[in-house]
């Protein structure tokens, strides 16, 4: 009873946030994408509701070694500066340089336009280590 | 949020949808629907703002005048019945106590309205630097304060209220019913967008939202939160205590010389601001624009070919603007309308100017 009434609960906290089902997520609230050894991640709906207006990105050149857990740019809203942190190891082979003149493009459709950047990585396991769904919303839902 | 106070409106805002957070200690709406959208509508149209966290301090007896000119920096007793003036409570160092509003409800009567951060610190002050015989009061408990902001806001409020608004000149106020409660109306704010300030009882705080938020439908008005009136009064230059005020910070550091009364002026600090005006200041506030890509934020260091020189103390984007604008203190050397600043923005020095502020001008 207890348990069910919990899941409850999470339901209610994160209903108002979109968590795709085929994403992996950190708990600094970015998620991330993987398509064979190519990794394409960007900030969470909830992170980009909790931010507001994001007027600013800054992103990490082409080519750069990312360590997973390093910092590697940010995103600023009008009030906000949100750290970005890798979320795997791995090669920047793409950033979303549209995001340079329409920074909004992350509130308006974070896990599709939105996205930040793509990194090769050599080994996938490492998003294993990463928060499923279910756990990203309890993640969200511990801080409503 | 377990321990934070909430307004009369707590209740309006969450049915508003609206983002709350801790500030000042108070659960406090930061948003509605996003703070540019705010931003905008007071620019163009009107915002109404719930800022009843902040204080009222009341002063009433034969002795109120003397002390408030002892405790404010600004003249006091020349202050008519009806009007409002801006001014400082300062320490014998010259450092600033509060920053406040005083209105002259009558001839032995004011109040002053305080920031929420420091309505205790305030309190214990003015008490502490008043005669026996003033009555001293801190009503901010049972006072609501709305702020109707922008340039509709007068078409918006004239048909609630029994005063012509017309007659009531900036810093002035009125005393006047509106939905049938009675409330204090100063034509005030902290935007630069033109308005009013309305002061009436907590308990009827709710019933004077509705009033204006319904009369103000038509005239595209919106709720606006902390973030908006952060970003309104920082392109108005607008001190905010805390960032560009604090008890070590002097008015004259602030450049807000014009509400000093130095010449005449027997208030707490005065001796020491006239020796730092004597002796000059070591660092004044300034406005710059961010002229490179990245945004200042408070606690950044300014610097001036690769030396730090000073410090932001309030940064952000300008919605009017386009363009990051921010307030800082640097030595005088660095203050010059022109003067080229970096901001080191995580480590990178980013170019910034002095300009001349405020940022935004309003109608007023």
């Amino acid at each position: 009873m207890v348990r069910n009434n919990n899941l409850d609960q999470a339901g209610d906290a994160v209903a108002k946030y979109e968590i795709p089902d085929d994403l992996y997520y950190t708990r600094e609230d970015e998620w991330a994408r993987l398509e064979r050894d190519r990794v394409t991640i960007g900030i969470t709906d909830y992170a980009q509701e909790q931010l507001g207006d994001i007027v600013f990105v800054e992103l990490p050149e082409i080519g750069r070694t990312l360590d997973r857990g390093e910092p590697f740019g940010v995103v600023e809203s009008v009030k906000a500066v949100a750290d970005l942190f890798a979320p795997v190891t791995g090669v920047v082979v793409e950033v979303n340089t549209a995001l340079a003149e329409t920074p909004d493009g992350v509130n308006e459709d974070c896990y599709g336009d939105g996205w930040l950047l793509v990194v090769k990585v050599t080994e996938t396991s490492e998003l294993e280590q990463m928060l499923s769904p279910p756990d990203y919303a309890q993640h969200v839902k511990d801080r409503e | 949020m377990s321990g934070l106070l909430r307004t009369p409106l707590y209740e309006v805002h969450r049915a508003l949808g609206a983002r709350l957070v801790p500030f000042a200690g108070f659960e406090m709406p930061v948003q509605y629907r996003g703070v540019l959208a705010e931003h905008a509508a007071v620019r163009e149209h009107a915002g109404l703002f719930d800022v009843s966290h902040m204080g009222q301090l009341h002063l009433r007896g034969a002795t109120a005048i003397a002390d408030a000119e002892r405790l404010l920096s600004c003249p006091v007793a020349s202050l008519q019945v009806g009007r409002v003036r801006y001014g400082l409570l300062c320490n014998e160092r010259g450092g600033v106590v509060d920053d406040v509003t005083l209105y002259r409800i009558a001839a032995d009567h004011l109040l002053i309205c305080v920031n929420a951060s420091n309505i205790e610190k305030d309190y214990r002050w003015v008490v502490g630097h008043s005669a026996d015989a003033t009555d001293v009061r801190n009503a901010s408990d049972e006072t609501c304060l709305l702020a109707l902001q922008g340039p509709a806001s007068e078409a918006i409020l004239q048909p609630l209220v029994a005063a012509e608004l017309a007659r009531v000149r900036f810093f002035a106020f009125t005393e006047t019913t509106l939905a049938g409660a009675r409330v204090l109306v100063s034509r005030t704010g902290y935007t630069h967008a033109g308005g009013f300030e309305i002061f009436g009882a907590a308990s009827e705080a709710e019933k004077l939202w509705r009033a204006l938020s319904q009369a103000g439908a038509p005239h595209g008005l919106a709720p606006v939160g902390l973030g908006a009136r952060d970003t309104l009064r920082l392109e108005a230059a607008l001190p905010l205590y805390g960032h560009e005020l604090n008890d070590t910070t002097t008015p004259l550091e602030a450049r807000l010389d014009r509400f000093v009364k130095l010449e005449a002026g027997g208030f707490i600090g005065a001796e020491a601001l006239r020796a730092q005006r004597a002796a000059g200041v070591p660092r004044a506030l300034v406005g710059f624009i961010v002229e490179g890509r990245g945004i200042a934020r408070a606690d950044y260091a300014l610097a001036h070919a690769g030396a730090e020189v000073g410090l932001v103390t309030s940064g952000a984007p300008s919605p009017t603007l386009g363009k990051p604008i921010g307030l800082g203190y640097v030595p005088p050397t660095f203050a010059a309308i022109g003067a080229k600043l970096d901001v080191m923005v995580r480590g990178q020095a980013i170019a910034a100017r002095v300009v001349e502020t405020p940022f935004v001008r309003g109608p007023q």
